[in-house]
């Protein structure tokens, strides 16, 4: 049979398709879910789905795709939805992307795919993340992960240090290609920040189990509690452990602070060790659980930072009963780096949002916690090096914030383990790897590194993106032996 | 999951662990620690590496009873199995010949100051060990430390056992007899490395102190275990455990450490509350079997054979012991 190239299945002539309103994402009322940590979005029904779908423009030349990090064939898999064929939508994402039901969830579209649109500069953009995860959920429930195909081994071995997202890329692409893939993972459950990171209520541990599963069935094998670095080496990874080729995707290291006075009190926590206790330890679920956390329901908490991070944090903070529960943000909303539908999300809830505000000192109760955050006020100046209007205090705007917890989410700095143990390994000023753009190949022969251990903290898509190039790139040099 | 292949008490809610953990024992060094989470609702919690044997394959930990977590583990038995367990973590200790070095156990930490002192003694130094505890019963590793060491000196809060004092009484007079120190190390409570190192300092000795602080990751990913160093923020798992004892900010380590002290005692109360419970039950079941015994031996005997292998598992007698210890 010649291939055909698909015809579009779709029945409405363009100007009808920009007829048809985005579909609104069912959602828990915001009412309730501030009290809980059941997932915010709901997902499409398929006729929901199907609706959406409909609405692509098909555009000869999509930008959708060229502006995604890992290139996934957006107006394809839109077309086999449309076509009611949800199994080869799942299928033709997974061509480009093995994490679907993740990136669906948490990937900022409107930056992405969703930004380059053509229906979001003629009316609202199509809901791609949505029918990203209404497709890679449909392939949960209806695919049996006991089917799916294995490559032919090509016996060569690869580790990957790290299970967050361009690990599990980078882990994916590879075990398709027939190479045999071993990932190592510092903490007790795969995920990397999937899982000590992103709330529950945004992303279900579940879905990362299953997609986790979805490699397993793929041959990926996973083992936990290694911190590669220190439990084994890179050197040892390579010279004993008969590797040819190791991918470090180590991901966001050591949280910042200000460096303002009481920093040190107890209730300042940095939102990774915030998150962790919640997400990874679930001490939202103390005493059942063994993690403790500071008790919060009824007290003032704030977080300091504006990423997706700080909107995790001070909504987990809601959810265990916050009875305020401030953003507090130097720049603009303008500026804030967090996904949008996150920060409409969290205004719903009932956040409070203070921006161009910023902590200049902690204040002691006396005992050693906190008890109250003295701030400032800022305004907007000229453009910094980020490009971004740079943020400048008003004089005499400095007010106090009654605080018993305050949750600092200001950026990570690089983790040194494995750059402190491995010789020859070159890194950034910083301390951050430095790696090829492109290749991901580091200044060490067969080691590659990607993620946020290469450009400091990123997103998800991005550090996938960097996993997608570090795997053809390691396929690449397995097949040809080429450095 | 880790098997414990051997499990023993060595002094009164002190227990130390042989546990299988292959990896681990092939890379520890001296200073370093592990982190293990003993079953999937339980927390992740930093614990001594005493010693390794990396031909077996085998770490020993040394566990001291404190809150739900130790107290569950010092329950555990040879042939039991951990569900976690992850290192070597921290940087190694700092081992070359510096000269005379003394090196102070305080309780429990004594086990961490273990593999440093006979690291330290095979690089060339005089080692003088300084070991201390609340009594008697509580002296761990002695004749250990007497092997590495070329003068041991003891001493007991209380007297019960070789000199009453505290350790930092024995490094006064080491001082006072004008014995050169290079170096001095020490491991255990937190007042007492504070007390060390407000002795040390007046007399610009090096004094190097293995700090515990909060720590969930242990890897240089949540910055729990931060500590002040010369009024700037060090994190004890990756720049730690060991910091120079003159720049701790020892005020700011027992705040941080005393942060979860009421959900600690709560879950050592529900725990214990789900043991007493436990107990009754168990009781109850064992009056009712002797009833049953009286009037129907053989039925009873094949009961009371069940019913007692449940009771086994789950009533320990060192659980009770180290239950009632703590009360």
């Amino acid at each position: 049979m010649t291939p055909v190239k698909t015809p579009s299945a779709n029945p409405l002539a363009m100007k009808e398709r920009m007829k048809v309103p985005r579909q609104h994402m069912p959602e828990q009322l915001a009412q309730i879910r501030a009290t809980n940590f059941t997932e915010v979005n709901l997902g499409y029904p398929a006729e929901l789905a199907r609706q959406e779908a409909l609405r692509c423009l098909e555009c000869a030349k999509p930008a959708c795709t060229d502006r995604c990090p890992v290139g996934v064939k957006v107006k394809e898999f839109v077309q086999l939805i449309v076509a009611g064929d949800f199994l080869g939508a799942a299928a033709k994402i997974r061509e480009d992307n093995v994490l679907p039901a993740i990136t669906g969830r948490v990937c900022p579209q409107e930056d992405h795919c969703e930004g380059g649109c053509l229906m979001g500069k003629k009316v609202q953009s199509l809901g791609i993340g949505y029918l990203e995860r209404f497709v890679a959920d449909y392939e949960q429930q209806h695919l049996d992960i006991k089917n799916i195909k294995r490559a032919a081994a090509t016996r060569k071995k690869v580790a990957i240090v790290g299970s967050g997202p361009s690990g599990l890329t980078a882990a994916g692409d590879l075990v398709q290609k027939g190479h045999q893939v071993h990932v190592f993972e510092a903490l007790h459950e795969i995920g990397g920040v999937l899982v000590y990171g992103i709330p529950e209520f945004r992303l279900p541990k579940q879905i990362i189990r299953e997609q986790v599963d979805y490699m397993r069935a793929m041959g990926v094998e996973f083992e936990t509690d290694v911190v590669v670095g220190r439990t084994v080496t890179i050197d040892e990874l390579l010279d004993e452990e008969g590797y040819d080729a190791v991918f470090i995707g180590t991901g966001a290291g050591l949280p910042q602070f200000m460096g303002i006075a009481g920093e040190h009190l107890n209730g300042v926590y940095s939102a990774n060790e915030f998150l962790t206790r919640i997400n990874l330890m679930h001490a939202y679920e103390f005493p059942r659980y063994d993690e403790p956390m500071v008790e919060l329901a009824g007290k003032n908490v704030a977080v300091i930072g504006g990423g997706n991070t700080a909107l995790d944090a001070i909504r987990s903070a809601l959810r265990l009963g916050a009875g305020k529960a401030y953003v507090l943000y130097r720049r603009s909303e303008a500026e804030m780096p967090a996904r949008a539908e996150e920060v409409k999300h969290a205004k719903q809830e009932g956040i409070d949002f203070q921006v161009l505000t910023a902590p200049v000192e902690f204040l002691s109760n006396g005992q050693g916690w906190l008890k109250a955050a003295r701030c400032v006020r800022m305004e907007l100046g000229e453009p910094d090096a980020s490009g971004r209007r740079r943020p400048l205090p008003i004089a005499g705007s400095e007010f106090e914030l009654p605080l018993s917890v305050a949750i600092m989410a200001i950026g990570t700095s690089a983790n040194p383990i494995v750059q402190s143990t491995t010789p020859g390994l070159e890194t950034s000023k910083r301390g951050y790897i430095n790696a090829n753009p492109e290749t991901q190949r580091t200044s060490r022969k067969g080691v590659f590194a990607g993620g946020d251990i290469v450009t400091g903290s990123a997103t998800v898509i991005l550090a996938m993106g960097a996993g997608r190039r570090a795997a053809k790139s390691i396929h690449d040099y397995l097949s040809t032996g080429a450095w | 999951m880790f098997k414990i292949v051997h499990a023993a008490f060595i002094a009164p809610g002190i227990k130390r662990f042989v546990v299988e953990a292959p990896r681990v024992a092939r890379k520890q060094k001296p200073g370093q620690f592990v982190i293990l989470r003993l079953y999937e609702q339980g927390e992740r919690i930093p614990l001594t590496i005493e010693r390794s044997d990396p031909e077996r394959g085998t770490i020993n930990i040394v566990v001291q009873s404190a809150g739900k977590t130790t107290h569950l583990l010092n329950s555990f038995e040879t042939g039991d199995r951990i569900l976690d367990v992850v290192g070597p973590l921290g940087k190694p200790s700092e081992i070359q010949n510096f000269g005379t070095v003394v090196v102070m156990g305080g309780g429990v930490g004594t086990a961490m100051a273990y593999p440093t002192a006979a690291a330290l003694k095979k690089a060339g130094n005089r080692v003088i060990a300084i070991v201390g505890a609340r009594n008697k019963e509580l002296v761990i590793l002695e004749r250990e430390m007497g092997e590495v060491s070329d003068t041991l000196m003891i001493t007991t809060d209380d007297g019960s056992y070789a000199e009453k004092g505290f350790v930092t009484d024995k490094l006064r007079q080491l001082i006072q007899n004008g014995t050169r120190i290079d170096l001095v190390l020490a491991v255990g409570p937190i007042p007492m490395m504070k007390a060390v190192a407000d002795v040390t300092r007046k007399e610009h000795i090096h004094t190097v102190v293995s700090l515990n602080p909060i720590m969930i990751d242990g890897t240089g990913m949540c910055g729990g275990c931060r500590v002040l160093i010369d009024s700037k923020s060090e994190f004890a798992c990756v720049d730690g455990p060991e910091f120079d004892a003159h720049r701790v900010n020892f005020e700011v380590l027992v705040q941080r450490n005393a942060m979860y002290r009421e959900a600690e005692r709560r879950s050592m109360a529900e725990f214990q509350q789900e043991i007493e419970a436990k107990r009754q039950t168990v009781r109850q079941e064992l009056e009712q079997l002797c009833g049953m015994n009286g009037s129907r031996r053989d039925a009873g005997a094949t009961v009371e054979g069940r019913r007692d292998a449940g009771a086994a598992v789950e009533c320990r007698p060192d659980v009770d012991a180290t239950v009632g210890g703590l009360r």
